[in-house]
């Protein structure tokens, strides 16, 4: 069941099916149609293809203005660089202005391993987060990007996506369920303890949840695919259902998927929660799977933790 | 060093960063092999530095705005006694401080760059500082080609005239590709001369990968005084490596064992060259 295909392969697929006959759909490229995997798109495409060089300020404030003439552009550059670099043309070209454009930002979280600070995408779910009006997807898995990509078409308004460089295992088994922008996917059911995940380290949790039941402990595990808007009321039910949450993230602990649930879960049914993620310093050097073992983001952690939150 | 022994040298550090890359299995290879004359003659001619004191005060200050090509990098400041030439076997493994990019916790490099459209500047900043403390240390900033199209690097070009910045040596490193292909392709630069001299720089063109011609440049700046000065170093992506010149995929490309033993080849007969010539012993 390994999984060879990257999300970001996933996108440039179902956007090269969805514009044969829409003839909206643009993507754009800063230099970097390789590493979106969108060179399929721009050979098949041509004139629904912008590149505009290595300018990621540049990228957003153009794909604003297409937009504003009726295009729906699909913005691809790395997360890290179009997260921050472009944040105020995202904050006024995107949100503040209303226009439609889908920032996907592609090499997420510590996908560029020993490239460094520069290159990690780890607070751009806070920053984004921070936006009016902006909404944040990261998907799972392949299947969950497809279906992401076609509702991302269907959808009017500025959204940031984020995804990994390497192909994720499944977390689904097929791309036949229904995804609902601001929707949280119960993947698992659970009465003991809620994970709450997002983008690839879903694996993780169902991965958790396995080794969780194993030991005789029932855990829930939401996908929470929108960071924004969030769905609240599946964070509400979890924390009454079953009194106690882990969050689990490629991010920086700070702002992030752990803080939004934090924030809800203070305010509306407050319960014990534990947050898992990149910790406030540079991520250290190394590949994805090695920053992820030395900062406890496995699937081994969330079960000792998990068991310590039981008393167990 | 004699203008043979730096040719011979920048051969050296060619080998090292190609064995250092595929020990690694990672690495920016082409643009490092590009720029690794520029950093030769900065490093083992042009610069006033202490490797014994990396941070002494009145050193000449080098920034690598293209941060990705750090690998020549890492090789020179090893191969200077900035820290052990054994680091050099940690390059982008877990837990390094030789990390794909300039890390100023590494003894000799001064920031961190990597996101492109910074190193500029930083530059003006430095060089600003070194006029006002009346300091004679000048700011070399080594940019690539695709990155001219960063606004940032013009928001800079502009300060740098403004302030009259002629400690101030701007390099771009012209080889005429990015990623996705030639910069011509991707976002057209020309007249690419001409605007930085619009902008108010002295600009000097010359082959980047020609030694001499790069020592002269920089031993000649500022030609103009209260003017910065601008190097267009013209230059072959994956110079030296007959088989990665100009080839755009070299630019993370990694040599298999096979590569690196024809390219360590070719390289080894450079330094014969010279060797045999009785220039270099
Ligand atoms: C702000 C920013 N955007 C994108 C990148 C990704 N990136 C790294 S190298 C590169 C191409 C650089 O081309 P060029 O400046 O011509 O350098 P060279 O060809 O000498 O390697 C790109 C797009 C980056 N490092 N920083």
């Amino acid at each position: 069941m390994a999984n060879k295909i990257p999300n970001r392969q996933v996108i440039c697929e179902t956007l090269v099916t969805l514009a044969q006959e829409d003839k909206d759909i643009m993507v754009l490229a800063s230099d970097s149609r390789g590493s979106a995997a969108m060179a399929p798109f721009a050979n098949a495409y041509p004139e629904q293809f912008v590149e505009v060089g290595i300018a990621e300020q540049n990228i957003v404030g153009i794909s604003a203005g297409l937009a504003h003439s009726g295009k729906k552009p699909f913005v691809t550059s790395p997360a890290c660089f179009l997260s921050m670099r472009s944040i105020e043309q995202i904050k006024v070209d995107v949100a503040y202005s209303g226009t439609n454009v889908k920032l996907v930002g592609i090499s997420g979280g510590v996908s560029y391993g020993a490239l460094g600070m520069s290159h990690h995408s780890v607070q751009d779910i806070a920053v984004a987060r921070a936006i009016p009006g902006l909404a944040i997807i990261l998907p799972a898995d392949r299947h969950e990007t497809k279906r992401m990509t076609e509702a991302l078409v269907q959808h009017e308004g500025g959204v940031y996506v984020r995804i990994g460089r390497n192909p994720v295992e499944d977390s689904y088994e097929s791309d036949d369920y229904e995804f609902v922008i601001g929707k949280a996917v119960t993947m698992r059911e659970g009465t003991d303890i809620t994970i709450i995940a997002t983008g690839e380290t879903v694996r993780t949790a169902l991965d958790a949840q396995a080794e969780l039941a194993e030991a005789g402990v029932s855990a829930r595990v939401l996908n929470m695919h929108t960071i924004k808007p969030l769905d609240e009321e599946a964070i509400v039910r979890a924390a009454q259902e079953t009194g106690g949450i882990i969050t689990v993230e490629e991010h920086s602990i700070h702002g992030g998927l752990g803080a939004a649930v934090a924030e809800v879960v203070v305010q509306q049914h407050p319960v014990p929660m534990r947050i898992l993620g990149i910790p406030d310093e540079p991520a250290i050097a190394g590949k994805t799977s090695e920053v992820f073992e030395h900062y406890g983001i496995s699937s081994s952690n969330i079960k000792k933790i998990a068991l310590g939150m039981l008393g167990r | 060093m004699s203008s043979t022994e730096l040719k011979s040298k920048a051969a050296q550090i060619r080998m090292d960063l190609l064995r250092m890359i595929h020990g690694a299995k990672t690495g920016h290879t082409g643009g490092s092999l590009s720029n690794t004359d520029i950093l030769t003659a900065l490093y083992y001619k042009i610069m006033t530095i202490d490797p014994a004191r990396p941070k002494w005060q009145e050193r000449d200050r080098f920034i690598a705005s293209k941060g990705h090509s750090v690998e020549s990098l890492w090789c020179i400041l090893a191969d200077l006694g900035f820290f052990p030439r054994e680091e050099l076997a940690t390059f982008s493994q877990f837990g390094t401080r030789l990390i794909g990019h300039p890390n100023n916790k590494v003894p000799g490099i001064e920031m961190n760059t990597g996101a492109l459209g910074h190193g500029l500047a930083i530059s003006v900043g430095m060089a600003l500082a070194a006029k006002k403390d009346a300091r004679a240390s000048r700011v070399f900033c080594l940019m690539g080609d695709g990155e001219q199209a960063e606004g940032s690097v013009w928001e800079a070009a502009m300060a740098g005239a403004h302030y009259k910045l002629d400690n101030l040596v701007g390099i771009i490193d012209r080889n005429r590709l990015q990623i996705s292909g030639t910069t011509e392709e991707v976002m057209g630069l020309e007249p690419l001369e001409e605007k930085w001299a619009a902008f108010g720089w002295h600009v000097v063109s010359i082959d980047g990968n020609d030694i001499d011609a790069l020592v002269e440049a920089f031993e000649a700046a500022p030609a103009l005084a209260g003017k910065p000065t601008l190097v267009m170093a013209n230059t072959v992506k994956g110079k030296g490596v007959s088989f990665a010149e100009n080839v755009p995929h070299w630019h993370h490309h990694v040599p298999n064992d096979e590569e690196l033993a024809k390219a360590l080849a070719e390289l080894e007969a450079v330094i014969g060259s010279y060797t045999q010539e009785g220039q270099v012993q």
